[in-house]
């Protein structure tokens, strides 16, 4: 969707790749005040009478934009336009003037290759692919584009050594950790992407230059973009999505770690689109989430002391059990796909969709 | 209905993350807190109606009670005692992050904070503070006001009478940024002048109606009186007219109250009000969320509230670790944890908010970020609970010489605060109520003698709404049901000159009649069982460097109540000392948590064999 209403340019049925241009629109520039009375040395409710031009008017940079005579004509001075815009306000009260930027065109990407399903006028489009999808946890940098690359096994910490020019545009998969040295190492490479189990938050702040506070991400001026599948800390990244990952290599793949935990959950993605020769029948699988929790669900535990593990729901008791915290909570037991059998809050599980 | 006739009232909260509907009922003669409901929010996409979240919290409320609730559209209210549906339904909200503000001022420290103080009143969050001299260039603050989306402005600017020009300035820069409205562009932003009666129609012209704009009385009519009140009933009134009306679902929401949908911190603000009030006295409150820290106070009856926008305990957590600095955290805890650890297990409960510690260790960490939370929630309040600036007080002569800045200190003095009461999620779901107890004297640092409690099921909000029907029936639930007395604090301000001294000597005469004297050193907390309801007569002499109330070393005879964590003798110093030392503080913090019992004891072994 566009920030602000623009102009459509496909219609509905139309192929598009990951870089067509969709829709296209104009953001009204910056605007930049100018103390004009006190340049001019005049009062501002002279201000009118001075400005050549009026409110709504354009003006180009260098422009003569007002003049002041004093002592019957002999002395002259004038004022040329130091931006080149639209004049927004000429104050009489305050003086100032207000010359706002030419609007900057901005285009819409379709960002995965597939046909337009859907219009919606002024703003945008839908466009529909069948695709490997698979949703990270955290991310950072926006919507990339690239091949995907296989660099280590699901447990294996990424190492600067595992990156080289051939990775150079490709978005590289696996392992259970990336550091801020890997990650600089990437981008110094062209890597678009790295898609991996876990970052430590010390990498993550060396990474950005800065501490996070808040997670509202996806607008950081990185050259490539980090997603996250598992966590913080070291994670192997669980079997079903580093495999199916795999499964994608040499395809090309779409990208955003754009994540957004407070008002409308967003999480980062990666989507792989195929084409319809592709694939055979479409079969409409069940959703794992919309049934709910019940024996014999695949969960990954998400909070210590068993941070990570994946497992099958064993029972769901329905009264309240103590922790080790001593807290009175609603829990479950998990079958771990170690052997183990383990309580843990009903809060801090997540179903796993396979 | 007359509020006196009403037996049968609900109330509803629609907050960010969850939908909380309370019933509350008269039995026999008194009105008592029945059952709760709680489900998702359902505001945001794919639902995006608010009144789906309502209806699933109520149906949780219909089938724990056995009462039926919902009518086919909306809520049943009966209009027969007999009926099914209840007499009262009404609703506060926070969904969608709140009604959320920008204010506008000529001078930062005059205007600019008393709109800041009058916004936050009103319940809402302020996104930012504009004023004409504010020391940052014209076009960042265009540049910034444009990039905002608030529900609301409130321009103040000007003394009645004063200069013109500087207001019609901010009025310019709000003109030519054009801030669009959060809930879509299709609605004027409602904006709210309060400001130099003067340059009224100054402002009108400037903004040549792009704005839905409200004038109303100067809020700084003078340098020396702030006039908030009409304020807070202009943004109240265009929250439900403007902001509720076009947020999902709300135009459905508001057909089925009567009562005006009121924003969730001001009616939590409401009943640490009416505490205040009816008891005399001066209160701090807090509410400790997940994504902000709200902090009241009432001082001599001024009431201020202040909102941290980013202190909170998940979708906030990490700031609250930025803000604070890690090793401010560490402190808190009595075991080894390295910073990156501890990093990533905040991190990683930011982005699951919903997730609950498991262990003890967890769950020490989470009481050490509430602490946190709580001291600079705190600190950002004394900042806006001061003094009208800009008044200049009547010269004494030590003044001329001293050159006393009026209005530059917080007029919140600790040890007057009778009353500290917490809500919010950590605190009500602490596994012990001293856990609570400590955290908020940690965190706020109670002088002199002070009684804390706490929200017991988050049912302020509620209680508040339903207050301005039927304030009776709310007070005698919040007294009731709602207030957890968690016990009272004595803790002198001030620390020994020598270490070997005394800070305070207490005898208590115990409800059985019996005497309990402690004498506590500088480092020492002892707990003392009195329940709740109980009340022991105390003698308190402080140091002569330290104050209970009367004075550096004066004498304090009083009576204190009890609670569920009894009474708590704090000597650990006013300011709270904190070696910087690691293996001391941890050698103390263990000791404090023995004393009070704060976590279980085969742990607390457990760490005290590491530190030893």
């Amino acid at each position: 969707m566009l920030p602000i209403t623009g102009e459509v340019l496909v219609h509905e049925g139309d192929a598009v790749s990951h870089d067509t241009i969709v829709a296209r629109t104009h953001v009204p520039g910056d605007v930049n005040m100018i103390p004009l009375f006190y340049i001019l040395g005049v009062e501002p409710y002279e201000l009118p009478r001075v400005v050549l031009k009026k409110e709504g008017e354009t003006v180009q940079k260098g422009e003569l934009l007002a003049i002041t005579k004093s002592f019957f004509g002999l002395f002259r001075t004038e004022y040329r336009a130091r931006y080149g815009g639209t004049i927004e306000l000429i104050s009489d009260i305050t003086g100032m003037v207000g010359i706002r930027d030419f609007p900057v065109p901005i285009n819409l990407n379709a960002y995965i290759s597939g046909k337009v399903s859907k219009v919606i006028p002024e703003n945008g489009a839908v466009v529909q692919t069948l695709a490997s999808f698979v949703q990270g946890i955290f991310g950072v940098g926006g919507e990339r584009h690239g091949e995907i690359m296989a660099i280590a096994e699901p447990q294996v910490e990424l190492t600067p050594d595992m990156i080289d020019k051939s990775c150079a545009g490709k978005i590289l998969m696996g392992g259970s950790l990336v550091t801020a040295d890997v990650l600089k190492k990437a981008e110094a490479e062209g890597v678009k992407g790295i898609v991996t189990g876990g970052i430590r938050r010390v990498d993550l702040t060396k990474f950005l230059g800065y501490e996070m506070g808040v997670a509202i991400t996806g607008q950081e001026e990185t050259g490539l973009t980090c997603i996250i599948t598992e966590g913080f800390g070291r994670m192997t990244m669980a079997k079903h999505t580093y495999e199916l990952l795999r499964s994608c290599e040499g395809r090309l793949a779409s990208i955003n770690g754009a994540t957004q935990i407070r008002a409308g959950v967003i999480r980062p993605e990666v989507v792989v689109p195929y084409k319809e020769s592709e694939v055979g029948e479409f079969k409409e699988e069940e959703d794992a989430l919309a049934e709910g929790m019940y024996p014999g669900t695949r969960v990954r535990i998400i909070r210590q002391p068993y941070f990570g593990a994946i497992g099958t729901v064993d029972t769901l008791p329905a009264e309240l059990q103590q922790l080790e915290s001593e807290s009175w909570v609603r829990v479950m037991t998990v079958k771990l796909d170690d052997g183990r059998v383990v309580t843990v809050p009903r809060a801090n599980v997540e179903i796993m969709e396979e | 209905m007359k509020p006196e006739e009403m037996r049968i009232m609900l109330a509803t909260d629609c907050g960010s993350t969850t939908t909380k509907a309370r019933l509350f009922r008269k039995i026999r003669d008194e009105y008592r807190f029945v059952c709760t409901g709680e489900a998702p929010t359902t505001v945001e996409a794919p639902y995006e109606d608010v009144t789906m979240g309502v209806r699933n919290a109520v149906r949780e409320v219909e089938e724990l009670s056995g009462v039926k609730l919902l009518a086919e559209k909306g809520i049943m209210v009966r209009d027969n005692p007999e009926g099914d549906g209840v007499d009262l339904y009404a609703t506060t909200s926070s969904a969608g992050g709140g009604l959320q503000m920008m204010v506008f001022g000529v001078t930062k420290s005059i205007t600019g904070e008393s709109a800041e103080r009058a916004a936050l009143g009103g319940g809402a969050i302020v996104m930012d503070v504009v004023s004409t001299d504010d020391g940052v260039p014209l076009y960042k603050k265009v540049e910034r006001t444009r990039q905002l989306r608030p529900d609301m402005v409130l321009m103040a600017g000007g003394t009645d009478g004063g200069a013109i020009p500087p207001v019609i300035q901010a009025a310019e820069i709000l003109r030519i940024a054009e801030p669009k409205a959060r809930f879509g562009a299709a609605y004027s932003l409602p904006v709210i002048f309060a400001g130099n009666i003067e340059a009224r129609k100054h402002v009108e012209t400037t903004f040549k109606g792009m704005f839905a704009l409200r004038i109303i009385d100067n809020l700084r009519p003078s340098v020396e009186l702030e006039n908030t009140d009409p304020s807070r009933d202009a943004i109240q009134q265009l929250f439900m007219e403007h902001v509720m009306s076009h947020a999902p679902g709300y135009d459905k929401l508001m057909t089925w109250t009567e009562v005006p949908i009121m924003p969730t911190p001001m009616g939590e603000g409401m009943m640490f009000q009416t505490i205040a009030r009816l008891r005399g006295i001066n209160v701090i409150g807090v509410g400790l969320g997940g994504a902000t820290t709200n902090v009241y106070s009432v001082f001599d009856g001024k009431f201020v509230r202040t909102v941290s926008a980013n202190l909170g305990m998940s979708y906030s957590i990490c700031n609250v670790l930025r803000e604070a600095g890690m090793q401010n955290i560490i402190r808190w805890t009595p075991f080894d944890i390295d910073e990156g650890t501890l990093g990533d297990i905040l991190t990683d409960k930011m982005i699951r908010p919903t997730t609950i510690p498991q262990t003890i260790e967890e769950l020490i960490v989470e009481h050490a970020v509430a602490r946190e939370a709580l001291r600079m929630g705190l600190a950002h309040h004394k900042f806006l609970a001061r003094g009208l600036r800009g008044v200049r007080p009547p010269e004494t002569l030590d003044d001329v010489f001293e050159r006393k800045a009026m209005g530059t200190e917080s007029y919140i003095n600790m040890l007057r605060i009778s009353l500290i009461g917490g809500t919010g999620g950590l605190l009500s779901h602490a596994p012990r109520r001293v856990q609570s107890m400590i955290i908020l004297m940690d965190g706020f640092q109670p002088e002199g003698i002070t009684r804390l409690v706490q929200d017991s099921v988050f049912m302020m909000p509620h209680l508040g709404v339903l207050s301005t029907v039927h304030p009776e029936a709310a007070l005698e639930v919040f007294e009731k049901d709602c207030l957890v007395r968690l016990g009272t604090c004595i803790a002198p301000r001030g620390i020994p000159e020598k270490e070997e001294e005394d800070v305070m000597k207490v005898e208590m005469t115990m409800p059985d009649g019996s005497l309990r004297t402690e004498s506590l050193k500088i480092g020492n907390i002892i707990r003392v069982p009195l329940d709740v309801g109980e009340t022991a007569q105390v003698v308190i002499t402080p140091n002569k460097e330290c104050d209970v109330g009367e004075g550096p070393g004066q004498k304090v005879q009083t009576s204190v109540q009890g609670g569920v964590a009894g009474v708590i003798l704090d000597a650990r110093g006013r300011p709270l000392r904190t070696p910087t030392d690691r293996a001391e503080m941890k050698k103390l913090l263990l000791k404090w948590f023995r004393a009070v019992d704060m976590y279980p004891g085969e742990t607390l072994e457990r760490f005290e064999k590491v530190v030893s």
